[in-house]
């Protein structure tokens, strides 16, 4: 038995992919042209899977931030804020970020999925408890596994789940830690936010709330979903990503919490990695800038994302249950999901396909997300392809395989 | 073999029974991810079925632990005495 046998069923089935030449899991951009735009298999082809927001990726003041800092203060840290030391980017991008929401405290992590790995696993210790919703990004699943606290899961978006699960741990010692996302990156659903923060207060447990995928995209101010449901003084932490409204790499976290500063020095993924380079920092901070200077982009991107949702509804699709960036329509079966991906990416459209079990209730998905840079135009160039390779696979409504799958 | 263990177990085996696509054999020796083709969420999906329907909590940890239907039952039952 060699090594790697164990993972024989998964190897036959990304080797039929790459046999079938369309692989949705080994896709390269050969030259991106644009927050919209990239040439594939030498084709001009329109990005709609990409988590580029507000579209800020080749945004003037931000491309100079990151030359400049570069420039400056060379292409990288080589080294730990703990160990190496940090730079005055870090520390003002921190002091942006506690800033922007209101906050005391700002921490920067390398990157998004580090940030929840490092918050979560340090937040809850031996003893105490941690409550995860089900649908939950692998991030959160792999913080939990990182730290030494209970890990219960509730059902996805169900105040009364959690609260039951509360109730049964109420007898329980240890500290309780509540985990949800603003916005879930494969069905693009909002949480019940008001409500799960009322069963926070009744169990006096902590809330977490991940706006990896609502930062820029909801809230007054694109703070997220906390601010969009007047809830913030409820999340005692925010976690968040500079991948994807800041078209950057990195995560952060933000809280009121006294001696939060502590956690530099207990969270091994902050302490145990190299920092984020000056230009990426230089970079995050302008986009930030940019994000609040120019409202406009959360209002174009979530238009965008309502012309895709109301487009793809109108074709027939299953989609998930509200309209967001994220808009994924459920395929029948993964086949299916892989034929329609590969035929709309032959046809010049680019988006992602997601498969259980990083999918909830098994559903195989056809993923897009929308940009604040899009043209109506471009939207509804997709909707007519998605249309057309519909029409043309038998996928569209009423077409038995999608009933089916409903 | 306890009553209680015997109640464990039907109520472990109606709700995979419900749960999976098709009819297969049941005992405390099978394997839940390799005789029964559940991936790991679907494994923490049914588990929190059996959770409300014995009003206990598994923790995760304790499924990673468990491999046959047999373990399950032996960790639901501990779960269940420390209640």
């Amino acid at each position: 038995m060699a090594l790697l046998d164990k993972y024989a069923p998964v190897a036959e089935q990304y080797r039929q992919l790459e046999l079938a030449g369309a692989n949705p899991f080994n896709v390269t951009f050969d030259e991106v042209l644009s927050p919209t735009e990239a040439l594939i298999a030498g084709r001009k082809t329109l990005l709609l899977g990409t988590n580029n927001y507000l579209g800020l990726t080749y945004d003037p003041a931000v491309v100079e931030a990151a030359v400049a800092a570069t420039r400056a203060a060379g292409t990288g840290t080589t080294g730990s804020r703990i160990a190496n030391g940090s730079y005055g980017g870090h520390k003002r991008l921190e002091a942006a970020l506690a800033e922007f929401y209101g906050r005391r405290h700002g921490l920067v992590f390398s990157t998004g999925y580090q940030a929840n790995l490092g918050i979560i696993s340090a937040l809850a210790g031996k003893g105490d408890h941690l409550l995860l919703d089900a649908d939950s990004h692998a991030s959160i699943y792999d913080g939990s596994r990182l730290g030494y606290a209970q890990v219960t899961r509730f059902r996805h978006n169900s105040p009364d789940d959690l609260a039951n699960r509360l109730r049964r741990l109420a007898d329980e010692p240890g500290d309780k830690v509540i985990i949800v996302e603003g916005i879930y990156s494969m069905l693009g659903d909002t949480a019940p936010l008001r409500e799960f923060a009322a069963v926070k207060r009744e169990y006096g447990a902590y809330l977490v709330v991940d706006e990896a995928h609502s930062l820029g995209v909801l809230g007054e101010t694109g703070r997220g979903l906390a601010e969009r449901e007047g809830v913030e003084a409820d999340v005692d932490f925010i976690v968040g990503t500079f991948s994807k409204s800041l078209g950057g790499v990195g995560g952060f976290c933000v809280t009121d919490m006294e001696g939060a500063d502590i956690l530099r020095v207990v969270s091994r993924p902050y302490m145990f990695t190299a920092s984020l380079p000056p230009g990426v920092i230089a970079a995050t901070e302008a986009a930030l800038h940019e994000l609040r200077a120019q409202p406009e982009l959360q209002a174009r991107l979530n238009a965008n994302a309502l012309r895709l949702y109301r487009g793809l509804e109108a074709l027939g699709f299953a989609l998930g249950p509200e309209p967001s960036p994220v808009v994924s329509a459920i395929m029948p079966s993964p086949e299916a999901a892989f034929g329609f991906w590969a035929a709309l990416l032959e046809a010049g459209l680019y988006t992602n396909v997601s498969l259980p079990p990083a999918t909830p209730k098994g559903l195989a998905l056809l993923r897009s997300s929308v940009s604040a840079a899009h043209t109506p135009a471009q939207i509804d160039r997709a909707v007519a392809l998605f249309a057309e390779v519909g029409q043309a696979l038998g996928l569209l409504a009423g077409a038995p395989g999608l009933a089916a799958a409903r | 073999m306890s009553d209680q263990a015997n109640e464990i177990r039907e109520t472990i085996f109606s709700t995979l029974r419900a749960a999976l696509p098709q009819d297969r054999p049941l005992s405390d020796s099978t394997h839940i991810i390799e005789d029964l083709g559940l991936d790991s969420v679907a494994v923490m999906d049914f588990v929190m079925e059996i959770e409300d329907k014995l009003d206990i909590t598994v923790p995760l940890d304790k499924i990673a632990e468990v491999v046959t239907l047999g373990d399950l039952i032996a960790t639901v039952q501990r779960l269940k005495q420390a209640a």
